[in-house]
């Protein structure tokens, strides 16, 4: 079976779309910073589906590290994850340059740096698929988030391009805009029940849009319409709003 | 933060509760570091306010198996993982939970908190017999890892103990050796409660066996019952196309109450024609089938939310048990009020416990019964008036289904109590895990 890789792993949509594919029985390497914890989900995986699990140390900031993250990679996956993200304060990243910096290196630089690196192999290989999850957020720039909603915007855009670069090499792209999802990085946080999907109903979309090589998912499609809405806004209104 | 609604599995009490999770050993730590006064809570399927209070912190989302031995049969998980889940990864390899309750929706950490029993607890014993090891979390925010052998009094408070004793973290325990995924189930009709207990007696040997009671009947039928006996099927008793895949069968159709039942649905009447029906669709006096492991230990697991079959107020399940000595007459006299005064439950289900006498576990020598009751006007006044009863024949009420019993009730009924406080006090003595059930009962 096909081995995907998953960056990110100890996120918990992470967690999910890797239940998801492991629960098909695809082979999954895991990549990021905590070891411990991805050593757990390890035999988790190990113990429940029965397939073959790697553990990788991977730093999505440290790009100079990226390189050599990838040519650890043998077998190359089949499939790419791109899953990491940093929300960061938005208050302080107002202030302070070290905040700002690290939410634009996460989800912006460190995501670009390492898929890449993946596409050119994919691209070479003329087979794969990359899923890059950003957000709703980089839809239209509101003054609560901006620092995030900034890199996702350039990470969205960056995703299309390379989709629209890697076609003709049939190799896949996917760009994943979850609106609220019930994660640790909302917990206690009140959101509407209606628009805000589960980890593993994210899992499922992407599973779904995969198979059916879609371009683009919203998880809960009203958020289609409620970006297009915010984003239609003539500006001079926009501005005055406080979104 | 913020609040929202809960209600465990009988919708009985409803209470406002701020809930977190977690997912690490860290970030659990931290919860204790940062917060007071919660109870631990697994998948809320304790029917009363055991998994209640103002803070509750889940373990649905701490949900990893950490290994299984699959030469022989033990197996260690996360607090969180489910019995289904178990059941899931285990059965394919010939192996089995040593005891489950009726619903495999659990999990394994409400599993220890509780106690729990199963229909071979008379052969078996309840579920913390077969528990390797422990691994809880304090109130000091030390971890510590009890055993029968090791830290004893912590194991032994942490058995029954309702999660008073802190997060547990980990479980390790025992699994069954099994040949297949099925039962060989047979089905007794008897007439009165006399036969269905002469049954228990007669089929002491079997691995499985509980009975249901039709509550309502009087007279000569006093007591009527269809008892149910239960062997793991060996491969050899399987019809010959299911022996290449023993552990393999067909899942069942899954049916759902969407939504809470206008509690006038289930009033006499319809108890009455629901009992007598499920009575006589059992056309024989004997039977014997093959049936799937799901079919015979989790038959409501096919109704999903059957909770809701109660309405929206919600319903409070009375589980008790009498000492053997005691048994008939007992449930004599408790059958004939709760007759008298026509308010039987839908499902009764009547079982002959082996011997037990830990520290806090429900569990004695003895018959238990439990009875649901939808919560309506008078129903509590009566349930204490049941209280007495058992309590004058020596018995005692199950934690992991009571939101009501009264404090005097509970430090007459269960013996050991002293000690058990003194170990809570030990390990818990802030007060840093508490539940709605625990200060009702005087115990935080």
């Amino acid at each position: 079976m096909s081995s995907i890789l998953i960056l990110g792993a100890t996120s918990d949509v992470g967690k999910a779309i890797t239940f998801k594919y492991a629960s098909h029985g695809h082979n999954i390497i895991l990549a990021g910073r905590k070891i411990e914890e991805l050593n757990i989900i390890r035999s988790d995986l190990e113990i429940r589906f029965e397939i073959k699990v790697e553990v990788y140390f991977f730093d999505a900031e440290n790009i100079k590290t990226h390189t050599t993250f990838c040519d650890q990679l043998q077998p190359f996956p089949e499939k790419t994850f791109c899953v990491f993200g940093y929300l960061g304060n938005h208050e302080l990243a107002q202030r302070d340059l070290i905040e700002s910096t690290k939410i634009m290196m996460v989800n912006y630089v460190g995501a670009v740096s390492i898929l890449s690196l993946i596409a050119n192999i994919y691209e070479i290989n003329k087979s794969g698929l990359i899923v890059g999850v950003s957000s709703v957020a980089g839809d239209r720039g509101r003054q609560s988030n901006y620092y995030y909603g900034s890199a996702k915007a350039g990470f969205t855009t960056y995703l299309s391009g390379l989709r629209n670069r890697l076609y003709k090499s049939g190799v896949h792209v996917l760009t994943v805009k979850p609106g609220f999802i019930d994660t640790k990085m909302i917990e206690g946080i009140s959101t509407p029940k209606q628009l805000t999907a589960s980890p593993l109903e994210v899992a499922k979309a992407i599973y779904n849009a995969d198979k059916k090589k879609k371009n683009v998912i919203y998880v809960i499609s009203f958020w289609r319409v409620i970006m297009f809405i915010i984003s239609v806004i003539p500006e001079f209104i926009f501005k005055r709003l406080r979104l | 933060m913020m609040s929202e609604i809960l209600a465990n599995w009988g919708n009985y009490p409803k209470s406002e509760a701020k809930l977190l999770s977690f997912n690490s050993f860290k970030s659990a730590s931290e919860l204790i570091e940062n917060w007071d006064h919660f109870i631990p809570r697994g998948n809320g399927r304790c029917y009363g306010d055991s998994a209640l209070a103002d803070k509750i912190v889940s373990t649905l989302k701490y949900d990893k198996f950490i290994s299984f031995d699959q030469l022989n049969g033990n197996i260690s998980c996360q607090a969180g993982v489910l019995l289904c889940d178990i059941i899931d990864v285990v059965m394919p390899k010939g192996w089995f939970l040593p005891v489950t309750p009726g619903t495999k929706f659990i999990t394994v950490g409400g599993a220890v908190a509780a106690d729990i029993h199963g229909k071979n607890h008379h052969k078996e014993g309840s579920f913390s017999r077969h528990i390797i090891e422990v691994e809880i979390l304090c109130d000091d925010n030390q971890v510590r890892i009890c055993s029968k052998s090791v830290e004893t009094d912590l194991f032994e408070a942490t058995c029954g103990g309702m999660g008073l004793t802190g997060i547990i973290l980990k479980v390790k325990f025992q699994l069954k050796k099994i040949e297949s995924a099925y039962v060989v189930q047979k089905k007794i009709k008897v007439r009165n409660l006399e036969e269905a207990m002469s049954m228990f007696g007669q089929y002491g040997d079997a691995t499985y066996s509980m009975a249901w009671i039709d509550c309502l009947k009087g007279g000569k039928a006093f007591g009527r019952s269809i008892v149910l006996v239960g062997e793991h099927a060996n491969v050899d008793q399987l019809p010959i196309k299911k022996r290449e895949t023993p552990y393999k069968f067909n899942e069942r159709l899954r049916l759902s109450i969407p939504f809470n039942l206008p509690s006038l649905v289930l009033n006499k009447l319809s108890v009455k024609a629901f009992n007598t029906l499920y009575y006589n669709k059992t056309l024989s006096n004997y039977s014997e089938s093959i049936i799937s492991y799901d079919e015979f230990f989790y038959p409501l697991d096919s109704i999903q939310n059957w909770n809701r079959m109660y309405g929206a107020k919600g319903f409070l399940q009375y589980q008790f048990v009498l000492p053997l000595d005691n048994s008939y007459k007992g449930l004599v006299d408790i059958l004939g009020r709760i007759r008298k005064r026509g308010s039987g439950s839908f499902l009764a289900v009547l079982k002959l416990f082996g011997d037990q006498n830990d520290l806090i576990s429900f569990p004695m020598k003895g018959y238990t019964l439990a009875l649901d009751f939808p919560v309506s006007k008078g129903v509590f006044k009566f349930l204490d008036e049941l209280d007495k009863v058992v309590l004058n024949y020596g018995g005692r009420i199950y934690l992991a289904k009571d939101a009501r019993m009264n404090k005097e009730m509970f430090w007459k009924s269960y013996p050991h109590l002293d000690r058990f406080m003194s170990i809570i006090k030990k390990y818990n003595p802030d007060k840093q895990f508490s539940s709605i059930q625990s200060e009702r009962l005087g115990l935080t």
